[in-house]
């Protein structure tokens, strides 16, 4: 074990060369590019033996990343903003054709407007594709990710592929330790990649078939009951990997100060990180506040959510904006409480653009929603600028 | 220096970046395209992104900041929004020969009347520095420390062999030149590109070799043949100028003839007429 202080793309091209991947496919976008050229440095050093190709568009290097995992490979990607949405038709063909692809997506803005700071448009907007998605917020959290991504999506039950998503600059270019185990670790917990079927000239097999009505809507379904099992495994992977490694990262929730809360606010990525501060001062002037951080976006932790609001009233903050309804954990949010009398939930909408969301703008935000002044759904730092 | 061209966005290319001399050379084409009785309102530009882009900042001209790969396919809707335009669209090498190189294919190939400027750096500048389409076999970026094993795109005997009507290399070292290129270009009527030979001081500073090794050509030449020649050509010289000029139809007229959509739009009360005459 060596602790290194490093960026995130750098910790999480390390732990995606640890997994061994044996094809790596990417191009280059702010801010991802540190990523992939972390890994191309291994690759000249021979640490990272696998295959590593720099193609021609984002579109290429999923389509790689499919064709190589149809053959039988571990595959790693990364990419961000327009290069995810470019992928977008590939992401769902990985998806539908049940390839275990892995891949790092850098949350950034998408343009017009052109601007390559923070927001989550990017990764939500695919949340539909079929993908599990995780959401960072440190860098040990990328390095335990990313590696528990290639068991996740491996696992023969799940077979799903694997975005594990960290905020552009807060995350991708800030240096923080993270606690690297040893070669020896990662390989005893993951193993090689077993496909239960793959392209092979042996016993030939074809993925993507034209298919009818009645086997689609099966492919669908047995889609939707990978992730709900997703649910139950991804805390399981976690267990065993903190065996391996002495790190706990994580359930599909992490809970701050949650037991006696009144009030829980849920937010993701960098917001859900810099929230802990904020729920420390909030409890410091006695408020009993407690934060739900959702790591892991698809499968949604519905049952999880039940529960808190069953125990309190939730405040959700989103960097994310489904422009013509609202942020998209608040509206997943208010669905899974729906059941429940006498929860309320508050939404905000904050830090588009990567627009700064700092600890006192939380409190300020949890502040208001708990005098029950706040609207359904806030919009932080428009109203403030006129 | 400011001028009536200029705005107010502030430069952000590095002090000896070849894209000041597009700039430059862009803006002398400009003013000549006014003598020659095209106005900036029907000139329209368009850019991708890369340092290339930038270019669109930096000129008060109408247009549309598109997407990395785009610009060549949003001209050609301009072009068939308005056949009055003249369109422009800027492209870094990354962005016409890698994720847009359809475009390019398909706009020569229907004879869009569209000017393409590929701002030729052999790099990806502004993500840093990567191998481009057009990088040199062995070239060295943060994505490939060990050089990339590939061998470059000849853009111009691609698009020559995709069908382009008008097809130069230029050098972004030689401004006068270039803003000559530029005029003709725009003035071709079809698809016409200029590769310009523009050196990236930070990634790929090719001043030296292209202002030691750049000759205009001569005499362009007669022939589609002789053009692929001179294209495929791997001399000491590296020939600018225009390889190959045909006039061939072009796809908006083939399409509509001379209607315009905008100047030729049915007028609001005999549209009101034709209304009623269905009700
Ligand atoms: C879909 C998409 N992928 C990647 C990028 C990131 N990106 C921005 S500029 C660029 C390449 C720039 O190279 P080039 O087109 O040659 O222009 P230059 O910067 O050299 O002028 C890339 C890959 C992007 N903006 N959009
Ligand atoms: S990085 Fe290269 S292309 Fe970009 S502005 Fe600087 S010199 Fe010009």
């Amino acid at each position: 074990m060596s602790i290194v202080i490093d960026t995130g793309n750098r910790i999480a091209a390390k732990a995606a060369i640890m997994a061994k991947p044996d094809v790596v496919a990417a191009y280059p976008i702010t801010p991802q590019t540190t990523l992939v050229e972390a890994i191309a440095e291994y690759y000249a050093k021979k640490e990272f033996t696998g295959e590593y190709i720099c193609v021609e568009s984002e579109h290429s290097a999923m389509s790689a990343c499919i064709g190589a995992s149809a053959a039988g490979s571990r595959t790693f990607t990364a990419t961000s903003s327009h290069g995810l949405l470019l992928m977008h038709e590939m992401l769902h063909w990985a998806a539908l054709a049940r390839l275990p692809v892995v891949m790092c997506n850098i949350n950034r803005v998408i343009g017009p407007g052109w601007n390559i700071w923070v927001d989550e448009n990017d990764s939500i907007s695919q949340r539909d594709t079929g993908w599990i998605q995780f959401y960072c917020s440190s860098n040990q959290e990328i390095y335990d990710t990313v590696i528990q991504a290639f068991k996740i999506a491996e696992h023969a039950n799940i077979l799903l592929p694997v975005m594990v998503n960290l905020n552009a600059f807060i995350l991708s270019h800030t240096s923080m330790p993270a606690e690297i185990p040893e070669q020896r670790t990662v390989d005893d917990f993951l193993g090689p990649y077993i496909p239960g079927w793959k392209l092979d000239i042996e016993n030939p097999v074809t993925f993507g078939n034209i298919i009818g009505p009645d086997s689609y809507i099966k492919v669908r379904y047995a889609m939707q009951q990978a992730q709900m099992q997703a649910k139950q495994l991804i805390p399981q992977v976690a267990k065993e990997w903190k065996k391996h490694s002495g790190f706990f990262h994580g359930d599909l929730i992490e809970y701050f100060e949650c037991e006696d809360a009144e009030y829980i606010l849920l937010a993701m990525g960098a917001i859900g990180a810099e929230s802990k501060i904020a729920i420390k001062e909030l409890r410091s002037k006695g408020h009993k506040v407690g934060l739900a951080r959702v790591r892991v976006f698809r499968p949604f932790p519905t049952e999880d959510i039940i529960a808190l609001g069953k125990q309190a009233q939730l405040i959700v903050i989103d960097r994310n904006i489904s422009v013509g309804n609202e942020g998209a954990l608040f509206t997943e949010t208010k669905a899974a409480v729906s059941g429940i009398p006498e929860t309320s939930v508050q939404g905000y909408i904050a830090g588009l653009g990567g627009k700064d969301v700092t600890y006192q703008d939380i409190e300020t935000m949890v502040e208001k929603a708990m005098t029950g002044k706040a609207a359904h759904q806030l919009w932080y730092g428009v109203e403030e600028d006129r | 220096m400011p001028d009536d061209l200029s705005t107010s966005a502030e430069n952000t290319w590095c002090p000896g970046c070849g894209n000041f001399g597009i700039l430059s050379a862009f803006k002398k084409a400009a003013r000549k395209l006014e003598e020659r009785g095209i106005d900036r309102e029907h000139l329209v530009i368009c850019s991708g992104i890369g340092c290339h882009g930038k270019i669109f900042d930096y000129l008060r001209l109408n247009g549309l900041y598109s997407l990395h790969g785009r610009s060549m396919a949003t001209v050609q809707g301009m072009k068939l929004g308005n056949p009055d335009l003249k369109v422009v669209a800027f492209a870094g090498d990354g962005d016409a020969y890698g994720e847009g190189i359809s475009h390019m294919i398909y706009a020569a190939k229907r004879n869009a009347d569209i000017t393409v400027i590929v701002h030729d750096n052999g790099a990806y500048a502004l993500t840093a520095g990567q191998f481009s389409p057009t990088s040199e076999k062995g070239f060295k970026g943060p994505s490939l420390p060990n050089g990339s094993v590939e061998e470059p795109l000849n853009p111009l005997a691609l698009m020559l062999e995709a069908g382009a009507s008008f097809i130069a290399r230029g050098f972004a070292g030689k401004i006068d030149h270039l803003s000559d290129l530029m005029v003709e270009a725009i003035l071709h009527e079809g698809f016409s590109v200029i590769d310009v030979l523009q050196p990236s001081v930070v990634f790929n500073n090719t001043y030296k070799e292209y202002n030691e090794r750049t000759a205009i050509i001569a005499q362009t030449p007669r022939s589609y043949e002789d053009a692929i020649r001179l294209a495929k050509d791997k001399g000491t010289q590296v020939p600018i100028g225009i390889f190959y000029q045909v006039s061939k139809p072009v796809y908006h007229k083939e399409l509509m003839g001379s209607w315009n959509p905008v100047r030729d739009k049915t007028a609001r009360n005999d549209r009101l007429k034709k209304i009623k005459e269905i009700l």
